[in-house]
């Protein structure tokens, strides 16, 4: 019973249907407190369609979908801010809830663009903007956080680092995690489940698991899990922003 | 002191100027600059059909004015047509409509040019209390749903992500919008109201660095604009409401000028 109470939300069998077509279709996923879930898959193949279905941006055609929380976060992909709008990241920080101060320099803190509080939102840089998007989605001390490709733009260092911090966050704001990310090498060593998503689920399970499964292997190619212990071997080690080895 | 013109026109412009402000920043964030003109022009059509049923002005072209916008809202779910082309088509179509009828309304007396710019000279003790009670009840509105429509302006899937409604707070502010457009089609007119919502938020925006600063200003700037267009008017013997809108204009231009001095002295 320990682990129903920690569940936050529960997609059964659920799908999207547009324009005369099925964006996604049959999709289940449970999430719980403290865990990461991962979608990945080709472009097109309903990963965002399926995080705004958890959110409650779109409605599911079919299936139904059970909350737990109402204290969810979101880093969208891909926004602009219009610039007929002077908007300062302070402004940003408070746009769903009031947050005092305190907490909002420390998210910032903690994705490394505390010096950007009374910049105007236009003016950063898109690496910057994530991070400020990131950061505001701590702030909230969500239960549930859907981040959608949230490191991109972001340098090198900066996406390991952002990577770390999200996986630290998982365990200290105790909150679930639905992420969308294209970098196999997070999604393989840090997340708990992978959905593997291409119009439907093509496979799920424990990350081992999934990169031994045939679907995957299909969608994905060989060469990718070739990759990837390639890269694993590469990356025992994790940098600060200042590239220096993390402890 | 109701009892001058002059002191009701300018107690009821100021008080319009203060409703426009917010909603203007609003109009300007969402780029909603054309749905304010195709409200506006719709409200000719409300006008004349309470002159042709003996409704109440105020009520027929709110009423108008909600039916085209929810119309939009519909019709742009609907159709494979951008935006901008249908609002022309609405605003048209509605403008020609009450156009037609006006034809036929030849039993009445009309003055077309009064409802197309207003004269907001000849203001009643009853429209005052309209524009401000209303106006107090348009406001008390908006900032009871402003976290919710904020934050959708910037984003409207991060607000229904993290429950804002926002599909609730967008219904409640068209319907905002027309009924500020109602409240004052009398006293600036069809044509001109959408400037006094756009301008001052245009001059706030050269302004100002937060969204709280931007209203602050809009408002400030809409009754200087009431205030020196009225006494221009009534100084250079000019239509009233134009003359608010030409006032505002001039603003505008002086509030670049600040900018420019601020990209010579970054240079």
């Amino acid at each position: 019973m320990a682990e129903k109470n920690n569940l936050l939300v529960k997609l059964d069998n659920g799908g999207v249907y547009k324009s005369s077509k099925w964006l996604v279709r049959g999709v289940s996923l449970e999430l719980y407190k403290g865990q990461i879930v991962t979608l990945i898959g080709p472009n097109g193949s309903g990963k965002t369609t399926t995080a705004k279905m958890i959110l409650n941006i779109l409605k599911s055609d079919e299936g139904k979908i059970e909350s737990y929380t109402s204290k969810m976060a979101y880093v969208p992909q891909k926004i602009s801010i219009d610039w007929t709008m002077p908007l300062r990241v302070i402004d940003f920080m408070k746009l769903t809830n009031h947050i005092n101060n305190a907490d909002i320099t420390e998210a910032l803190k903690l994705t490394g663009v505390e010096d950007l509080l009374y910049n105007q939102i236009n003016n950063l840089s898109g690496g910057e903007f994530q991070r400020v998007l990131i950061a505001r989605a701590i702030a909230k001390k969500p239960e549930l956080l859907v981040l959608d490709e949230p490191v991109q733009g972001v340098d090198f260092n900066g996406e390991i680092a952002l990577y770390n911090l999200i996986k630290k966050i998982a365990s200290t704001l105790n909150c679930g995690i639905l992420l969308i990310s294209h970098d196999m090498h997070f999604v393989m060593s840090a997340t708990d489940h992978v959905i593997c998503l291409n119009g439907h689920i093509c496979c799920s399970g424990s990350p081992s698991a999934v990169i031994k499964d045939s679907a995957y292997i299909e969608l994905f190619g060989e060469h990718t899990a070739a990759t990837l212990s390639l890269y694993k071997h590469h990356h025992d080690h994790s940098h600060e922003t200042d590239g220096s080895v993390a402890k | 002191m109701f009892d001058d013109f002059f002191t009701r026109a300018l107690i009821a412009g100021v008080g319009i100027a203060i409703i426009a402000g917010p909603l203007g920043c609003l109009v300007i964030w969402r780029r909603l600059s054309y749905f304010g003109d195709t409200l506006s022009h719709s409200a000719l059509l409300g006008v004349t059909l309470a002159y042709a049923f003996s409704m109440n002005i105020t009520l027929s072209v709110f009423i108008i004015s909600s039916v085209v916008a929810i119309l939009l809202i519909n019709l742009q779910k609907r159709t494979k047509l951008a935006g901008d082309s249908l609002l022309g088509l609405l605003a048209h179509s509605t403008l020609a409509i009450g156009l037609v009828l006006i034809g036929f309304l030849t039993s009445i007396r009309f003055d077309l040019m009064g409802l197309l710019f207003g004269d907001i000279l000849a203001v009643t003790t009853d429209d005052i209390a309209l524009v401000w009670i209303g106006g107090i009840i348009i406001l008390g509105i908006l900032y009871f749903i402003w976290k919710s429509l904020f934050s959708a302006t910037v984003n409207y899937d991060l607000a229904a992500a993290e429950g804002m409604r926002p599909e609730i707070s967008n219904l409640i502010f068209t319907l905002l919008l027309a009924a500020v457009i109602a409240l004052s089609i009398k006293m600036i007119g069809a044509l001109l109201i959408t400037g006094l919502l756009l301008i001052p938020a245009a001059i706030a925006r050269n302004l100002s660095n937060s969204p709280k600063q931007m209203i602050i200003i809009a408002i400030l700037a809409g009754i200087a604009s009431v205030v020196l267009g009225l006494f221009t008017s009534l100084e250079l013997n000019t239509s009233s409401g134009p003359s608010i809108v030409v006032v505002s204009l001039a603003l505008f231009i002086l509030s670049l000028i600040p900018l420019e001095i601020r990209g010579q002295l970054q240079k």
